[in-house]
């Protein structure tokens, strides 16, 4: 099962690699990292999606805890939560597609954030769900590129999962 | 007050009450080595940084104080490694300290660089660069702190060379504040209810107990709960000597190579109680038959040893002093007498399996290993530090030695280090000068690191060395022998051995040897009453194998015998 894994880290050089350097030793998958700074400059926010059996996901959590420079680990998936993923998809934009993909775009709420003679580059941001549709309709008018941030999330409500306690 | 990089970790050790450490200097750490010239604990420079950290592992082991090794950059840092791993497995309070190029030069392949750091990130506790020499003081208190408390470990601290030398003002901190490490103690009040109540349902259960009663002390609670109800002990390797070996509730190790009544009650058990163990393979054999048919309890400091191979019913996560601590004082309110006498059947069974079979050998006219051993073990009335390297000679000690004492048995159990237990004795005889310290070796194993002879006879620490000189690595000749057909590939060292006797004439030490049954006694006397170290060679059996023992990979009541 998919997990979101949400932790606060000291913001120091090493800490990435400590975390991956913990799924890289176990062999568990990372599908995609996050990393940035909070309100506090001495610490950082990581948001991790990972895939395994619940007896995995336990493992990955304690042992995330474990490491010394992560302050808190909190699973969203326990949770209700909002995530975001924002990608750049360059796409070929002949004088037959350019219509089409305007209003895919314009559908998805996207926007047009740079034009070339033959292209169109687009940002899009949304959910796991959002990003895959729109991929799926460009995907035939021909996708040049494609980077992804990766997910970033938080629980809803006013509360903070992430405070440090 | 303002002090250099190195004047600062001089005091810090001493601050942090280090009485020794172990040492092999090198270019960058000649600064610390030179403010350490003049400081007032002892200094001992071994002969192969490997060694540094196996004896500071063993002076932990021995003494449950951290253990400080010291190694330059480059290669004397990686020649940590072993050592690291070692104490890492075995969850060993060590401190490493390891010099470092300057600042400046990080990252530009300079002359003896390695990416210590890097390199040990997965096999430390955690690790420290030290990057500013303002931060050194606040570094080496958390090392310490963090190489001590919790789950214990190594820590390593990397040194460049200009934050040795660079100066600040100093004051050590008195106290640490690591908000990414707060280790539970107590374990849950309900979780521990929970427990008690599960066991006095029980009607067949077995306390199942491991490194983590040495490292929390908690032998006498231990020894008083089991006794207050009961239930019989097995041990892992790393617990030998948490319980006494020679209580009635003692059933021995368990395991690849643990006793019949051992594995037999792990197999039948209806409640398996697991203190300060982790499930390991070598103890579990097949995971999905271990304890099948029984519920778990688990009492751990540390929560990803919990339900990591074993699924457990019922978990604590605390130190086990302090939940033995918790658990004997709910029992003083229940009425355990009817639970006791529930179990006689229980005790009938495993004295059942008892007098089937327990681990035997026949003495005739050539010296077996485990005569050796049990004649050491009565001669020095089990009053002394046994370490072992690694294979048979470590099995033979687990078994034919009586352990009664924690912190009397130092032995590489996670990563099965040959070569550890000499510098380990070495580390132990320092930190006790009086005690009868002694290795028991195979000749493949004691080679490993027998440079540390220059060392014992330098600082004249009286180490005894009992080399089982069977001419063969004898573990991998016996898994040869059951698995690979007896083809015996690159085990056998029959006439290729040194002379022992010779080697440690060479370096100064005492070399004694045994060749016949009735030499064994007299040698081993005349070995314990010198004061010097001693290598004393016993010509064993060529092809004495361990029993009994489960193959790799099947569950624990399919043991091979004879």
């Amino acid at each position: 099962m998919r997990h979101v894994i949400s932790l606060l880290v000291e913001n120091e050089f090493g800490v990435l690699a400590r975390v991956s350097g913990l799924f890289s030793g176990r062999g568990f998958n990372i599908e995609s990292l996050c990393v940035g700074e909070t309100l506090d400059p001495t610490v950082s926010t990581m948001t991790i999606v990972t895939r395994g059996d619940d007896q995995i996901i336990e493992q990955v959590i304690k042992q995330l805890n474990k490491v010394i420079s992560v302050i808190k680990v909190v699973d969203l998936s326990d949770k209700d939560f909002v995530e975001r993923e924002m990608v750049l998809v360059k796409v070929s934009a002949t004088a037959e597609t350019r219509e089409e993909i305007l209003r895919v775009v314009d559908i998805f709420r996207g926007k047009v954030i740079d034009v070339g003679a033959k292209t169109y580059t687009i940002e899009v941001t949304g959910d796991e769900k959002k990003i895959n549709a729109i991929l799926a309709l460009l995907k035939p008018l021909g996708i040049k590129e494609l980077v992804r941030t990766g997910r970033v999330a938080m629980v809803r409500g006013s509360k903070a999962s992430t405070e440090p306690t | 007050m303002k002090k250099t990089g190195a004047q600062i970790i001089a005091d810090c050790l001493k601050k942090e009450g280090v009485e020794a450490i172990f040492n092999y200097p090198g270019g960058v750490v000649l600064p610390l080595f030179d403010e350490l010239h003049s400081a007032s604990f002892r200094q001992i420079l071994v002969r192969h940084e490997q060694a540094a950290v196996h004896a500071a592992d063993g002076y932990a082991r021995s003494t449950g104080k951290v253990g400080v090794a010291l190694a330059t950059s480059g290669p004397g840092a990686t020649n940590t490694i072993t050592g690291i791993v070692t104490a890492y497995m075995d969850s060993i309070p060590i401190v490493v300290l390891t010099g470092q190029v300057s600042t400046l030069s990080i990252g530009n392949d300079a002359f003896q660089e390695a990416d210590i750091i890097g390199i040990t990130r997965p096999c430390t506790k955690h690790n420290y660069l030290v990057k500013d020499v303002k931060d050194l003081g606040r570094v080496m208190k958390e090392a310490f702190y963090v190489a001590r408390n919790g789950r214990p470990g190594p820590v390593l601290v990397d040194l460049p060379k200009d934050v040795l030398l660079g100066s600040t003002d100093f004051k050590y901190p008195d106290k640490v504040d690591i908000r990414g490490y707060r280790p539970t103690y107590e374990g849950h009040p309900g979780q521990i209810e929970r427990a008690i109540k599960l066991i006095l349902k029980s009607k067949k259960p077995v306390l199942y107990t491991g490194g983590g009663i040495i490292s929390s002390s908690a032998s006498k609670e231990l020894t008083l709960f089991a006794e207050r109800l009961g239930i019989p002990v097995t041990t892992t390797l790393m617990g030998l000597g948490g319980f006494p070996g020679n209580h009635p509730l003692s059933l021995g190790m368990l395991g690849m190579h643990g006793t019949y009544r051992a594995n037999m009650a792990v197999t039948e058990t209806d409640l398996l109680i697991a203190i300060g163990a982790r499930f390991d393979d070598r103890v579990t054999g097949k995971t999905n038959a271990f304890c099948s048919d029984a519920k778990i309890i688990h009492i751990d400091i540390d929560p990803t040893s919990i339900s990591k191979s074993v699924k457990v019913d019922l978990p604590i996560v605390g130190d086990c002093k302090r939940v033995l601590t918790k658990m004997l004082s709910l029992l003083e309110e229940e009425d355990t007498l009817s639970f006791k006498t529930g179990l006689e059947k229980w005790h009938h069974q495993i004295e059942k399996w008892n007098s089937f079979h327990n681990v035997k050998y026949e003495q005739k006219d050539v010296i077996k290993p485990q005569f050796v051993v049990e004649k050491i073990c009565e001669l020095t009335k089990g009053d002394a530090i046994i370490t072992t390297e690694v294979g048979q000679n470590q099995m033979w000690t687990a078994q034919y030695f009586q352990f009664v004492k924690p912190r009397t048995l130092l032995t590489s159990g996670g990563l099965g280090t040959m070569g550890y237990g000499f510098p380990a004795a070495l580390g132990a005889q320092v930190a006790f000068p009086n005690k009868l310290v002694i290795d028991i070796a195979g000749d493949g194993s004691f080679q490993m690191n027998s440079q540390e002879l220059a060392t014992v006879v330098q600082y004249q620490l009286p180490v005894k060395v009992a080399i089982l000189n069977n001419g063969n690595l004898g573990m991998i000749r016996q898994w040869q022998e059951f698995f690979y057909g007896k083809r015996y590939a690159s085990s056998s060292l029959e006439g290729i051995n040194p002379d022992f006797v010779k080697l440690a004439e060479a370096y100064g030490a005492v070399g004694m040897r045994a060749t016949k049954p009735e030499e064994v006694v007299p040698t081993l006397k005349k070995a314990f009453s010198t004061p010097r170290p001693v290598i004393i060679d016993f010509v064993v059996d060529r092809e004495e194998n361990v029993y009994p023992m489960v193959p790799a990979g099947e569950a624990l009541n399919q043991m091979r015998l004879i």
